[in-house]
């Protein structure tokens, strides 16, 4: 799992059958900090997550199909699953 | 799930049998703000994409079952969408490079 920022969403109207209907999001993986770290990729929403938010992010097909409730999308591999109130680190 | 923008096509006549019938195109991935990222890859297209398009592609085996004509097709990379607009406010944190 990564920890992510949201920090814009995709519009698309051509798109695979299996997309129909779901929100694409820009997200920026972050550091416990907050800091961006590395790449920006695309996810699926399955949080009803937002602009700004600070995301948990799936990149793995089996659990997206868990999280978006619908095993027939075989072709959505990363996706939203939570939107994240704090990180307590407690070890530096 | 990264963008990319479709920069050419790939062209093979002696293939797998697998492989017949696939549009293969070669595609840069790019970030939210249309900025090269990484090396170009090639996918194969599900959305009827075309060279100069912006478009949204998928790796691994969920790429390998993107392809509406049959179950599985052996291949990494997949174009599953074509892209209208990125919407980013550019508040957010922004990566280095």
């Amino acid at each position: 799992m990564i920890l992510a920022q949201v920090v814009g969403n995709v519009v698309a109207t051509v798109k695979h059958r299996d997309y129909a209907g779901c929100t694409i999001l820009v997200v920026q993986p972050v550091d416990p900090e907050g800091k961006p770290k590395g790449k920006s990729f695309l996810a699926v929403d399955g949080a009803q997550a937002g602009e700004g938010d600070r995301v948990l992010v799936l990149d793995e097909g089996g659990s997206a199909r868990v999280i978006l409730g619908n095993d027939k999308m075989v072709t959505i591999r990363a996706v939203v699953a939570a939107i994240v109130d704090r990180v307590d680190r407690e070890v530096q | 799930m990264k963008l990319g923008r479709v920069i050419g096509r790939v062209v093979s006549t002696k293939k797998h049998a697998t492989l017949e019938g696939l549009k293969l195109l070669l595609v840069q991935p790019v970030d939210e703000n249309g900025k090269d990222s990484g090396a170009a890859i090639v996918a194969f297209d599900t959305v009827r994409a075309g060279v100069g398009d912006r478009v949204f592609f998928e790796g691994g085996k969920e790429a390998a079952q993107a392809n509406p004509n049959g179950w599985f097709t052996p291949a990494d990379a997949a174009i599953i969408g074509m892209v209208d607009s990125v919407n980013v406010a550019g508040s957010g944190p922004k990566a280095l490079s």
